[in-house]
């Protein structure tokens, strides 16, 4: 499903978030979205899946979506936000039992999601006894239950450690690789960005604007940092938001 | 820089602030604040007048026990409790929760509750018995209404306390309303409105002697009252201890509970 996001503004009380952002989702790719701290990514990413209003402009679908799509505009967040009381499978459940599925069906579906996330062992498991990887592990899976048309992803692994992390990139390209989706990626990190993005846009700091747009045509799979092509393409995002980095890092104090 | 004969462990200071049951210290400490009443009566250091002998409290027990009185005045205390406190609790659920998701629920309890809660229930007695007659009505009304208000405020702050991020994660997926409240949001407050509970029923067991004022000829409410107006310590004391093991009975059925329905928090 493409999604063009139109003109969008956004502003808290006096504190103006968002301005005039304008941006491409395109189907079947990864858009990664880079900003400094506070610039409004998260609060760009609500207002694309409908968790939030706009004050102007808008989040258009271009085409409806595919049938089979049962959550099509659907969030990985970065907390994990799984319920404590169900369990792993519990809690894909949870995506699905408003639907209408038959219990084979809905079982059927939580068993592949959970062989396709390496969850089928820890189906009854509780989440305080899994890893932070796993845990997230869980909502990627809830996510790909609902056969999203786009994944709305908000630093999803900003709250792992470095080698979970790295492990879960492979999985998320991985996941990719074998069915491509569309998805809106939020980061800070802009190793993520070159190594998950498609196209990369840059915001520049509070209100948020787009600064600039990069497009990476490589393949995913096998991206690595040690290409120089890819390391260029960090190096340059860097750059690019550096300074914006430095001056938000400045003005936060006094917000 | 190393200092070879300069070495001795790092002082450990991470100890304390960190309270833990122990096994039986609690039961000890109750039998030896018993033993030194019975002491302190029987050489009399302790005058009676201050003091029942606990030994003679007990013998008063059986006495009730084996007469079959007890059964008569704990049996209608208890179906008072029961039916005040389950009304009181029930319904002071049902208004927290409503507090908790809607805004003109909120705006128009939360004033009426604060206005209600610090009144003392039992100087509304009179007016319970206009309502609800001299029989059992005004016991439970009176039950109910002391139950009420530390349920309603209990439930609506665990309400208040949910993880919004859960709750707007259900919306992401479309889960609809009803659903976003059986499935989310109770649970996750179940934890709160159970410890309020405990604050609950610990003032209906308070409150029921207070309902007991009021033409009642049975019941440990009663009993307490009769024995405390004729000055008869020992049968005052044989019901307080009984409405001290029903708070004990009410505080272990509660840590059951929570213990089967909150397995989750481990
Ligand atoms: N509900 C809200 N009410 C008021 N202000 C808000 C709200 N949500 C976000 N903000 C403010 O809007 C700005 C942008 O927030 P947002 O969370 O979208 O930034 P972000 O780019 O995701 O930041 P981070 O990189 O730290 O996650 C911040 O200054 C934040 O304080
Ligand atoms: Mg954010």
């Amino acid at each position: 499903m493409e999604l063009h996001v139109e003109g969008l503004s956004h502003a808290y009380g006096p504190l103006t978030v968002l301005d005039d952002i304008n941006l491409a989702i395109r189907p079947g790719q990864i858009l990664c979205l880079v900003g400094p701290s506070g610039c409004g990514k998260s609060t760009l990413l609500r207002m694309i899946g409908g968790l939030e209003q706009p004050d102007g402009g808008q989040v258009l679908q271009l085409s409806p979506p595919p049938t089979e799509s049962l959550n099509p505009l659907t969030f990985i967040f970065q907390d994990f936000a799984l319920l404590p009381w169900r369990s792993v499978a519990g809690n894909v459940a949870l995506a699905l039992e408003h639907h209408d599925l038959s219990a084979g069906e809905r079982d059927g579906i939580i068993a592949d999601v959970l062989a396709r996330t390496r969850l089928s062992d820890f189906a009854d498991v509780l989440p305080r006894q899994l890893s932070g990887g796993m845990k997230q592990r869980v909502a990627i899976a809830r996510a790909l239950a609902v056969r999203p048309a786009v994944m709305l992803m908000d630093e999803p692994l900003s709250a792992l450690d470095a080698q979970t992390r790295e492990l879960l990139l492979d999985d998320l390209v991985g996941l990719w690789t074998r069915t491509p989706f569309t998805a809106v990626y939020v980061t800070h990190n802009l190793d993520e960005a070159v190594r998950l993005g498609h196209s990369i846009a840059i915001l520049s700091r509070r209100p948020g604007r787009v600064r600039e747009v990069l497009d990476l045509d490589m393949p995913l799979e096998g991206r690595s940092l040690s290409d120089p092509k890819l390391a260029k393409a960090r190096d340059r995002l860097w750059e690019s938001m550096r300074e914006e980095a430095q001056t938000a890092d400045r003005e936060l104090a006094d917000v | 820089m190393s200092d070879s004969d300069f070495a001795k462990p790092v002082t450990y200071r991470g100890g304390g602030f960190k309270p833990v049951p122990v096994a039986w210290i609690g039961a000890a400490f109750l039998i030896a604040l018993v033993i030194i009443a019975e002491i302190g009566t029987r050489t009399g250091i302790i005058s009676a007048l201050t003091l029942p002998r606990p030994s003679a409290v007990l013998e008063t027990f059986a006495e009730l026990y084996s007469s079959g009185l007890l059964w008569k005045h704990l049996f209608p205390s208890l179906s008072r409790l029961a039916v005040g406190a389950f009304l009181g609790a029930a319904v002071g659920i049902a208004v927290g929760v409503a507090i908790g998701l809607f805004s003109i629920a909120r705006s128009a309890l939360v004033p009426l509750v604060a206005a209600i809660f610090p009144i003392p229930k039992i100087a509304l007695l009179p007016l319970f018995v206009i309502w609800f007659g001299i029989g059992e009505g005004s016991k439970y009304a009176l039950i109910a209404f002391g139950t009420f208000t530390p349920t309603v405020v209990a439930t609506y702050g665990a309400v208040d306390a949910v993880d919004r991020g859960l709750i707007r994660m259900a919306q992401s997926f479309n889960v609809p309303w009803w659903g976003i409240v059986r499935k989310i949001v109770l649970p996750g407050a179940l934890p709160g409105i159970l410890s309020g509970l405990r604050v609950s029923l610990a003032i209906a067991i308070i409150l029921l002697v207070a309902a007991e004022m009021l033409g009642a000829t049975y019941g440990i409410g009663a009993y307490i009252l009769e024995a405390g107006s004729l000055y008869d310590l020992e049968r005052l004391f044989a019901g307080v201890t009984i409405l001290s093991l029903l708070g004990i009975v009410v505080s272990w059925a509660i840590g059951r509970l929570e213990r089967r329905l909150l397995a989750w928090r481990g």
